[in-house]
């Protein structure tokens, strides 16, 4: 029997409301499968189950507020029989990140209560100067509970999570900015041949070949790409990029999209255009929220030519980029017209240094020149 | 409201002796020059005259001797006080202390009880040296059959003997040698006496609790005004009563602040802050953020010179380093 | 098709878009990205959806005359058969 409890979907979320059951006594789960939706701060979002198994019991009733960390219901995990069954093979889920407890990781035992409360994973916090995890390490997590109105997002309380956030990763993280102007003329006609011949509904974006470049470009380079945990960078081996998507009205969020290198542009596309409209629509899953391993903020057009932004703990690192513009430009030791996007990277001083972000701005650079590369 | 009036804790302790005498006839004070001499602290002066020689009896140098007519008083039907000099003379009395006072109760299956009030004063800070500047308030505190006070403010001194007097068993009161030219206010009217049983917060904070009683109180309380000045706020509680300790006092305030200091005059090793130390970790543990400080003597006899004395003691400034401590600085 | 038309099927593909737009008052000549906040995605769902609807091409070099209500309405009736 495994409890499941409700989860902390952001370092500063103390509580929920469980306002729908997807799943009902004696239905069968699978890992993965989406259980209960949750209001949240940041929307309704889904929240999945990480067991197979039959659920139990259901504990909480919809309508109720629920503390992180909470039992919401309790799933009677499957035991596969030792017999003859056949055995389909199937993909093997790509297992979590497990961060293996150091060893002597000291937590004193009001933090470790605490962090149970707010169902933050005790491991995922850096212990301070004297190696102990206490109280005064939790301290940037806590957030006091707000009455909230209504349906929908409440853009107040959204605010105040991404003050808290942001507030966090200015005290935390030692920021350093790289920047280049690159030259997007090849990537941007070679997206206007490739959308001509394409159905309208199948046009890819210029944000894609952006995204899936960012994604290849943080394989390349490593360090760019994981979580900062208990002073080291624990380095992640996927690339789930988190998307800084601007919600109307003024919320923004960043959920994370999960990017293999065999993902093409137009299942990028797709992947983006699917979680678009689940943020506009509020329907976000817990683990989008909880575990991407770097952030993209793309401006966007008609807005500004060049960001500096601010990284999201336990990242260490966020690439910007602003608006694709033409601009004056030397080409074959002549002025030119280009289309001329600047792109930055902030990265975490503590995990990585501006040989790392500028061997990723000269990797964008030059496969935005093969645009057909992506 | 009722006015107050201000006195020394001497002058409180007076008081309440007198006050007890003439309310109660069976109420008497002996000891070594509690009369002519009217107390080596002055806590008896004028009261030779007041009640004379029956009731404020002078008694040789003799602690075994008058400490055990005492229990034989109060075992009798009077309600004495006995007044020893200090802590230090009294481990000439302990065997009647410890194997009479506290046991006739147990070993007569409850038909005798020892009514008595024994009145010390303890501690350090006068340079008297290692003979005479003992605090063993813990030796006693580990006794069944006895309760053991230590009134730390003037209320309390003008106020605990009283109710002290009226307990059927034996009651030791603690008062610090450097507390009685303290003063303090009571009420100018009303009842005075002070409850035997409780701690009490002095002084409530959320940051740490700084547990204490007797003479290192007000340091613990100076120590708590400094450490406000950087924004540190400390809870400061005042025992009163080391035996029965106040449990449910000192876990609810360690569960409120997460870290606690026990500030006891006592050498460290085998002293009163280690059982309150030990009752917070069974009771606290899980509100625990920093184990459990002690600020207690260091593990010498205690020295003649000042500044030694004062060195191997608990001051104002070691309490504010002990909390940096707990607050991990 | 005639103006009217038009105009509704433009505001209709609109809210198909963004249903919390159907309240907010609707400014002809605003441009959508600075009126309501538009990104290229939100544009491109317009722009697929006023293609489902026309059957028009509506090419990427067209998209600034479907930048707000008025240049769309214009657009369309230019390209739509009466």
């Amino acid at each position: 029997m495994t409890a499941f409890r409700m989860p902390s979907l952001g370092a500063d979320m103390d509580e929920g409301t469980l306002t729908e059951w997807l799943k009902q006594p004696g239905d069968n789960l699978k890992r993965g499968d989406i259980i209960a939706v949750v209001e949240t701060q940041k929307g309704a979002i889904e929240i999945e189950v990480f067991h197979d198994g039959v659920l139990e019991t259901i504990h909480v009733k919809t309508g109720t507020r629920v503390p992180v960390g909470q039992v919401l219901a309790t799933i009677r995990t499957a035991k596969e029989p030792e017999s003859i069954q056949a055995v389909v093979p199937q993909p093997a889920p790509k297992p979590p990140v497990i961060i293996p407890e150091a060893p002597g990781l000291k937590v004193t035992p009001a933090a470790r209560i605490r962090a149970r409360e707010r169902g933050v994973d005790i491991q995922s916090i850096s212990p301070g100067q004297d190696g102990i995890i206490g109280l005064k390490e939790l301290e940037g997590l806590s957030q006091p509970a707000q009455s909230r109105s209504g349906h929908g997002i409440n853009l107040d309380e959204m605010r105040k999570a991404i003050a808290a956030a942001m507030a966090r990763s200015k005290r935390e993280i030692p920021h350093y900015y790289v920047g280049s102007i690159i030259d997007m003329t090849a990537m941007v006609e070679w997206l206007a041949t490739e959308n001509a011949r394409r159905a309208v509904a199948d046009r890819i974006l210029a944000a894609v070949p952006i995204i899936k470049a960012c994604a290849l470009g943080l394989k390349q380079v490593p360090e760019l790409n994981g979580h900062f945990l208990n002073d080291h960078l624990m380095r992640i081996a996927e690339v789930k990029l988190g998307i800084g998507i601007a919600m109307r009205g003024g919320g923004l969020i960043a959920p994370a999209l999960s990017i293999p290198d065999t993902l093409s542009l137009a299942q990028t596309m797709q992947q983006l255009s699917d979680l678009v409209a689940r943020v506009r629509g509020g329907r976000l899953r817990s683990s989008e929220l909880t575990n991407a391993t770097a952030t993209l903020s793309n401006l966007g057009d008609g807005s500004a030519d060049m960001v500096l932004p601010v990284i999201y703990p336990p990242q260490v690192a966020i690439i910007g980029v602003g608006q694709i513009e033409d601009r004056p430009w030397v080409v074959n030791g002549a002025l030119a017209v280009r289309k001329l996007a600047t792109f930055t990277v902030a990265g975490d001083h503590r995990a990585n240094d501006g040989r790392s972000a500028a061997r990723f701005l000269r990797y964008l650079a030059e496969i935005f020149q093969k645009p057909e590369t992506l | 409201m009722s006015s107050q009036r201000k006195l020394t804790y001497r002058d409180a302790v007076r008081e309440a002796i007198q006050d007890a005498m003439r309310r109660d006839v069976r109420v008497f004070l002996m000891g070594e020059d509690v009369g002519r001499y009217g107390g080596a602290y002055g806590c008896s002066k004028g009261l030779l005259a007041e009640f004379g020689e029956e009731r404020i009896r002078d008694t040789p140098l003799a602690e075994a001797g008058f400490t055990g007519a005492g229990i034989g008083a109060a075992l009798g039907g009077m309600r004495p006080i006995v007044e020893i000099m200090t802590v230090n003379f009294s481990l000439l009395a302990l065997d009647q202390i410890v194997n009479t006072a506290a046991t006739i109760r147990h070993m007569s299956g409850g038909q005798f009880s020892v009514p008595l009030v024994i009145r010390m004063a303890t501690g350090a800070g006068r340079q008297l040296a290692a003979q005479h500047s003992h605090s063993l308030e813990n030796w006693y505190a580990h006794v069944p059959g006895i309760k053991v006070i230590a009134p730390a403010t003037v209320p309390d001194a003008r106020g605990m003997l009283w109710t002290a007097l009226q307990d059927p068993d034996p009651v030791i009161i603690f008062e610090h040698a450097t507390l009685y030219n303290d003063e303090g206010e009571i009420a100018s009217e009303g009842d005075l006496s002070m409850p035997i049983e409780g701690a009490a917060i002095r002084r409530p904070g959320t940051d740490c609790s700084i547990i204490t009683y007797g003479g290192s109180l007000k340091k613990a309380i100076r120590a708590a005004e400094e450490l406000q000045g950087e924004n540190i706020s400390c809870e400061v509680i005042d025992l009163r009563v080391l035996r029965p300790l106040d449990a449910k006092s000192i876990l609810a305030s360690v569960e409120k602040t997460h870290r606690a200091l026990v500030v006891d005059e006592g050498w460290r090793t085998g002293s009163l802050a280690a059982e309150v130390s030990a009752l917070i970790m069974e009771g606290a543990f899980f509100s625990l953020d920093v184990p459990v400080a002690r600020e207690c003597s260091a593990e010498v006899p205690i020295p003649y010179a000042r500044h030694l004395e004062t060195a191997a003691t608990p001051q104002v400034a070691g309490i504010v380093t002990a909390v940096h401590g707990l607050l991990r600085q | 098709m005639n103006q009217d038309q038009i105009t509704e099927l433009v505001k209709r593909t609109l809210y198909e878009v963004a249903p919390d737009l159907a309240t907010e008052p609707l400014d002809p000549k605003a441009r959508f990205s600075v009126q309501f906040e538009f990104d290229s995605m939100d544009f491109l769902k317009f722009v697929t959806g006023l293609h489902m609807a026309t059957g028009l091409a509506l090419p990427e070099k067209d998209y600034p005359h479907l930048a707000s209500l008025e240049l769309a309405v214009k657009y369309l009736a230019e390209k739509l058969p009466a």
